[in-house]
């Protein structure tokens, strides 16, 4: 008598594995009606991540309105067989150990199914022959049995191993290549696809791959394994016995169509009703200021009933169908039980059929169908992991609009001392994919060393300009060239000596204030480092943080302001030190002395180097050695402040305006 | 990021036990209403089980009796049995389920609306303390792992308790020497499971720590992705994600290492037991000791028990992991709500014209509740007193304690000492409610939800029409609103249309005005919009403001000019009050703050030296 067949999975779990379908150790038995039999990987957190895979998107009005942008849903279309593709890719690259931990699977299923054919044997054989005084087959059998009871152990601990190095390879591969591809892409997709979006990807789609291939993918390969094997056992043993087994996976296969059917619309339903909950829930904690200040408790409450509710329906539903599919199982296997029993019994009975191969053939029949319950719990993770890959894949067919440059070139060397570049913008013109034209075409040229400001109101192409000049994104049309080079013929490190942009949104990155500054340059000192945060006017605050500049920013105590992060985002650039420095709305959040002691940084900081400041507050206009006014895209005036202040055009009221709300 | 998820105890074994069902009985009231069904499905599960143990012994009947005699219509009525008995096992197997689905369903839905419930109202210093994702896994994963834990590992650590009793029984029953055989690995794979257990745990929580970081920095690098692109920083973020993601690869073996070594002996232990009764055992067939039936059944019923044994320990493990879980959900569960309303709601103790006193702050002070205990509170000591119908403007350096002062009036946060009235009542001693109506905000960070533009807007005030709605928004200058695909009813927030800075914080400031307070609050109201839209915003808030009472945060002298007088803050404390041009003139702080241009000497110093500092960060 043996251990379970498909016992290959992972053990009993701990804290993290709690979903672990091969924890159900020796599921070996007709009770065995246990935790691993189903509803855990049904309703609990074996696919509780193709839950949480389905984030933050609930079809709204909004949805059916722009069904058109592919954007607007939360998988990106794939094409046609990547999902597939991209699993082969992944599971290719390592070929070899796939084999070798088939092969460890395949001698342990040998091993275990031996069990049932040494207790026919020593029945059939061994007692008779003892009963002769022949130890012989008797000892057999003890040495048999002992050598497949170690060699079912050896090779579970081998193939749990090997299989675990696989799929721990495959994750790797996966994060990485939605880690980098996510980097790779541009800009714009980054501005379309919500950030949301782009982490539950490469987080709790993940996951749920991984609960595939942890568990599922071991199970599926046990389960197949066990009915070839058990049936070939059978058939050997007698074949009608193992004929009419065989003839019984044909009900057990429709029933198993069949849940996988009426499974698989319950879990679409299941998950979105779970990731409409979660939505709700985070939304609320996120912003429980204004929940509080607008008194939204009461109808919050009553919102996230209602959602929770039909959530607790589609629960309670699918709970309900793995029980109608457990019931539905086991029914066939008890029939086709009872149903062999009786036939072996009267052949038997009949003479032409041994004891002991009854007797092997019962114990076959009982763990034939144990397996069953774990397809049904196979088949839950494969529709939660398939849903997820489909939507990596769709991510990862994304192309970066803004690609590597193929052949990259170097700037050319520096000349006059000077630290700034020339910009040309050369018959340029942008759209953006989806159509509508932003800028249209257009010549500029800005001299190395100069300051520009850019004004104008907001949709009026500034942003778009920096982004073009920053190579956030290319242009649809025409060139941008620094000192005579295509941006996009620079590799990142050089286009990053080039060109550098300091955005609103100061994002800080865990780690402490000086690692943050650091991004500008990694190999800076702390010297420079604080050079830089001193000439910025941040060095007073940082110095008053609990650590200073080793003060993590996402620690207590970091409480940072909006105001000091622009401060810190502003040293960033300044280490970086760029021949042509973009500042697009870079001191929106600073108080006016702030602000002041930035531009009188810029003063020197800008001083050579090629600029290019937006920015709503004419302040900055001060320091400008040429002012460009836009307006529908268009550079509409063009010359320098005094010119413009002086002349009768639009920036001429502008800067009337704004020197009047100084007042 | 903090790994804020709670250690487990280091406790002496015996002691967490007693904890675990401690833990484990405090989700008795959740419990309660499906109590009936519960225990009915454990009944049924271990009537299940006893009938699968009852199954071998009709076979050895067969074998010993029928079979061996060839009397048919033995045969035939044991295959009935076995029929009768299958079908009743399935059926039992599937009562069991139907019992719980809906009732756990429910209990996990029940738990997870307290839980949103009470999270609304815990004090803003809870959510500043906790991240929304931890909260977050208590209300998903948390809560599924309980319902599972209700559904399954309760009752079968009781259906399994039983079946093992029972079947070592009938074992013993049969041929006590093979019973005993088969006994004898019970104690080694406890006792090895539960020195699994324990090593295990720690590997995983590492394992789960390590996922956190990895988590944390995906979400950084898209969160951040200009930056990390605007400097030309992918490689070594990449770099960083992959040593990450390595050292998660290398727990993750080890993890497996683990697993293995523990399965490879759960496998092996009972299975050399097994090989040894079977051994034993047909030599008792051979001397005649023993029935060939008694030894299939033997067998049969072995292997009916390998399951149940094994079972135990990841039951337990199982249970230990439910009430961390239960731990976790009770951790937030008790916090404590908002202070209920003073039960004393009557009318204003004020005195005399209290009607119109306006806003009035005395002697408030401040100190958020996670800071240390020695260090300076945020405000120390504030009066102000904004007159009725008055609009004041709140002005100071960067962590002044603005903003704070700004959460302190519709109580988001408590004032740690002295008052805030309004009209003369203490803000205190007001129904929160009710407060929140009188005092309408608009925050710094301009927060939309998901809804409509309109739904958003109406926030502020539940019954404004669309009249009133299209007056607020034509105060914030939200005329955009009219070209976006569906107008006010266009979806917003995180499943919505995204808007740019300037247009979240102009439906935010809609949202303040909609229901025309009578105390209203705005934090840097216009910091996101351009020179053009702020004046024109400006422009029709001044007619807003008229009508009510207000305090303005500003940075700027244009939002400054919106007011009728300007406090000043300054080190916790408001330091001056007076009209713009008063503080302008008389008030140095003030003066360097609004043009950034005075105390000469000092700045021009300040100047230079950052002069230098930045010709010294330049290579």
């Amino acid at each position: 008598m043996t251990s379970s067949p498909t016992t290959t999975a992972d053990g009993p779990p701990g804290p993290d594995d709690r979903g672990g379908t091969g924890a159900e150790p020796g599921a070996g038995t007709l009770t065995g009606d246990g935790p691993g039999t189903g509803d855990r990987a049904g309703t609990g957190v074996g696919t509780e991540a193709g839950d949480r895979a389905v984030p933050v998107h609930v079809p709204g009005p909004v949805e059916a309105a722009s069904g058109e942008d592919p954007f607007a849903q939360d998988a990106l279309p794939a094409p046609p067989g990547a999902t597939g593709a991209l699993l082969r890719s992944l599971l290719s690259a390592r070929r070899g150990r796939v084999v070798v931990a088939a092969l460890f699977l395949l001698l342990q299923q040998a091993a275990v199914q031996a069990g049932p054919l040494l207790v026919a044997y020593a029945i059939d054989r061994g007692v008779p022959a003892f009963r002769a005084d022949d130890n012989g087959p008797l000892i057999a059998v003890a040495v048999g049995y002992l050598f497949c009871a170690a060699g079912a152990g050896v090779f579970q601990y081998a193939f749990i191993r090997a299989s675990a190095r696989v799929n721990q390879d495959v994750l790797l591969d996966l994060r990485g290549r939605i880690f980098r591809h996510a980097q790779a892409l541009s800009v714009d997709f980054h501005e379309r696809y919500t950030s949301g979006r782009l982490i539950s990807r490469s987080t709790t789609d993940v996951e749920s791959l991984r609960e595939l291939l942890a568990e599922g993918l071991q199970e599926l390969i046990g389960v197949i394994l066990a009915f070839v094997y058990i049936s070939a056992m059978l058939l050997y043993l007698d074949l009608g016995i193992g004929g009419l087994a065989v003839l019984s996976f044909v009900p057990l296969y429709a029933l198993v169509r069949l849940y996988q059917h009426r499974a698989g619309a319950i879990f679409g339903k299941r998950s979105t009703a779970i990731a409409a909950v979660i939505v709700k829930f985070a939304e609320t904690m996120n912003g429980i200021r204004p929940v509080r200040a607008f008194r939204r408790e009461r109808a919050n409450d009553a919102d996230f009933h209602a959602l929770n509710h039909h959530h607790e329906r589609t629960n309670g539903d699918a709970i309900l169908e793995m029980a109608r599919y457990v019931v539905g199982s086991r029914l066939t296997a008890n029939v086709a039980v009872a149903g062999i029993v009786l036939w072996g019994a009267f052949r038997v009975a009949d003479g032409t059929l041994a004891l002991g191969v009854l007797a092997a053939s019962v114990l076959f029949l009982r763990r034939l169908y144990d397996p069953i319950d774990r397809l049904g719990m196979f088949l839950n993770s494969y529709q939660s992991a398939a849903a997820s890959l489909e939507k990596i894949a769709g991510l990862l067919a994304q192309t970066p609009s803004v690609p590597d440059a193929a052949s990259p070139r170097p700037l050319p060397e520096l000349t006059g001392g000077q630290p700034g570049r020339e910009v040309v913008f050369e018959s340029v013109s942008f759209s953006y994919r989806t159509g509508g034209e932003v800028l249209p075409r257009f010549d500029l040229t800005l001299p190395a060393g100069q300051t520009v400001a850019v004004v104008g109101s907001t949709g009026a192409g500034k942003s778009t300009l920096a982004k073009l000049l920053a190579r956030f994104y290319d242009p649809t049309e025409g060139r941008v060239l620094l000192d005579g080079t295509d941006l996009r013929d620079l590799d990142t490190p050089e286009l990053r000596r080039g060109v550098v942009m300091v955005t609103q949104e100061a994002f800080l990155f865990s780690g402490t204030v000086a690692e943050n500054i650091a991004i500008g340059r990694p190999d800076a000192s702390r010297d420079d480092i604080e050079h830089a945060a001193k000439a910025i006017g941040a060095h007073d605050f940082i110095s008053l943080l609990p650590e200073g500049y080793d003060t993590d920013v996402r620690k207590r105590g970091g409480r940072i302001s909006a105001g000091q992060r622009q401060l810190v985002a502003f040293a960033r650039a300044l280490l970086a030190d760029p021949s042509v420095l973009i500042l697009d709305e870079a001191t929106s959040s600073l108080d006016i002395p702030g602000e002041r002691a930035v531009q009188r940084a810029m003063d020197t900081v800008l001083a050579g180097r090629t600029a290019v400041v937006i920015a709503h507050r004419l302040s900055t206009v001060e320091i400008a050695d040429r002012v460009l006014v836009m307006e529908h895209g268009r550079v509409v005036e063009d010359g320098s402040p005094t010119e413009l202040i002086g002349g009768i055009g639009r920036f001429a009221g502008l800067h009337r305006a704004w020197r009047d709300s100084l007042a | 990021m903090p790994t804020s998820e709670d250690v487990p105890a280091k406790d002496s074994s015996a002691v967490r036990e007693r904890s675990v069902v401690r833990s484990l009985l405090r989700l008795w009231p959740y419990v309660r209403p499906v109590r009936v069904r519960l225990f009915s499905a454990a009944f049924v599960a271990v009537l299940a089980s006893c009938l699968g143990l009852v199954i071998p012994l009709v076979l050895k009947w067969m074998v010993d009796g029928p079979i061996a005699d060839g009397d048919k219509g033995g045969i035939w009525l044991g295959a009935l049995y076995l029929l009768l008995l299958g079908i009743l096992e399935a059926c039992l197997f599937g009562f069991r389920r139907w019992l719980v689905a809906r009732p756990l369903a429910g209990v996990e839905a029940a738990m997870r609306a307290d839980l949103y419930r009470h999270l609304q109202r815990l004090p803003i210093a809870f959510h500043d303390r906790w991240p929304s994702g931890q909260l977050l896994s208590r209300g998903t994963t948390d809560l599924m792992l309980l319902r599972m834990f209700l559904a399954f590992p309760l009752t079968f650590l009781l259906v399994n308790g039983t079946t093992i009793l029972v079947g070592f029984l009938i074992l013993l029953m049969q041929e006590w020497t093979l019973g005993l055989v088969l006994l004898a690995p019970v104690v080694p794979l406890v006792v090895l499971c539960s020195v699994f257990e324990a090593k295990y745990s720690l590997v995983a929580r590492k394992a789960q720590d390590q996922v956190g970081d990895l988590t944390t920095v995906v979400e950084e690098s898209v969160l951040g992705v200009r930056i990390v692109k605007g400097f030309g920083r992918h490689r070594s973020q990449a770099l960083a994600f992959r040593a990450l993601a390595e050292r998660l690869r290398g727990t993750e073996l080890g993890k497996a290492r683990l697993l293995a070594g523990i399965w490879a002996l759960i496998m092996v232990i009972p299975e050399v037991a097994i090989g040894a009764a079977l051994v034993l055992g047909t030599i008792q067939v051979a001397d005649g000791d023993l029935s060939t039936g008694t030894l299939v059944a033997f067998l049969s019923t072995a292997l009916a028990l390998r399951w149940p044994v094994e079972s135990i320990g990841f039951l337990l493990a199982m249970s230990q992991e439910s009430a961390t879980a239960t731990e976790r959900y009770f951790e937030v569960m008790d916090a404590q709500e908002e202070t209920a309303d003073a039960a004393d709601t009557a009318g204003p103790a004020a005195v005399g014209d209290a009607e119109s006193d306006g806003l009035r702050f005395e002697g408030v002070s401040f100190r958020y509740p996670d800071a240390e205990a020695g260090s300076v509170p945020v405000l120390t000591g504030v009066d102000l007193h904004i007159r009725s119908g008055e609009t004041m403007a709140l002005v100071g350096a960067t962590g002044s304690g603005k903003t704070t002062l700004t959460a302190l009036v519709p109580r988001l946060h408590e004032v740690t000492g002295g008052r805030i009235t309004l009209d003369g009542e203490d803000i205190t001693l007001m129904p929160r409610q009710r407060l929140r109506e009188l005092v309408s905000v608009a925050f710094e960070e301009p927060t939309l939800f998901s809804a409509t533009v309109g739904e958003n807007v109406r926030m502020g005030a539940e019954s404004a029409d669309d009249a009133a709605l299209s007056r607020a928004l034509d105060v914030a200058q939200a005329d955009f609103v009219h070209d976006l695909p569906q107008g006010v009813h266009t979806e917003v927030g995180e499943q919505g249309l995204s808007l740019s800075g300037g247009q979240r914080q102009r439906l935010a400031l809609a949202r303040a005005v909609v229901g025309g307070p009578r105390f209203l609050v705005l934090d840097d109201p216009l910091s996101a919009l351009d020179v053009h839209t702020e004046a024109l915003v400006e422009a029709a808030l001044r007619r807003v403001l008229e009508e009510t009472t207000a305090l303005v945060v500003a940075h700027r002298p244009s939002t400054v000019m919106l007011a009728d007088r300007v406090a000043l803050i300054s080190d916790g404390r408001i330091t001056a009050v007076g009209t713009h041009h008063e503080l302008l003139r008389d008030n140095a702080e003030y003066a360097w703050l609004m043009s950034g241009a005075d105390a000469e000497g000092e700045a021009e110093a300040a100047g230079d030296a950052g002069a230098e500092a930045v010709e010294g960060s330049m290579r």
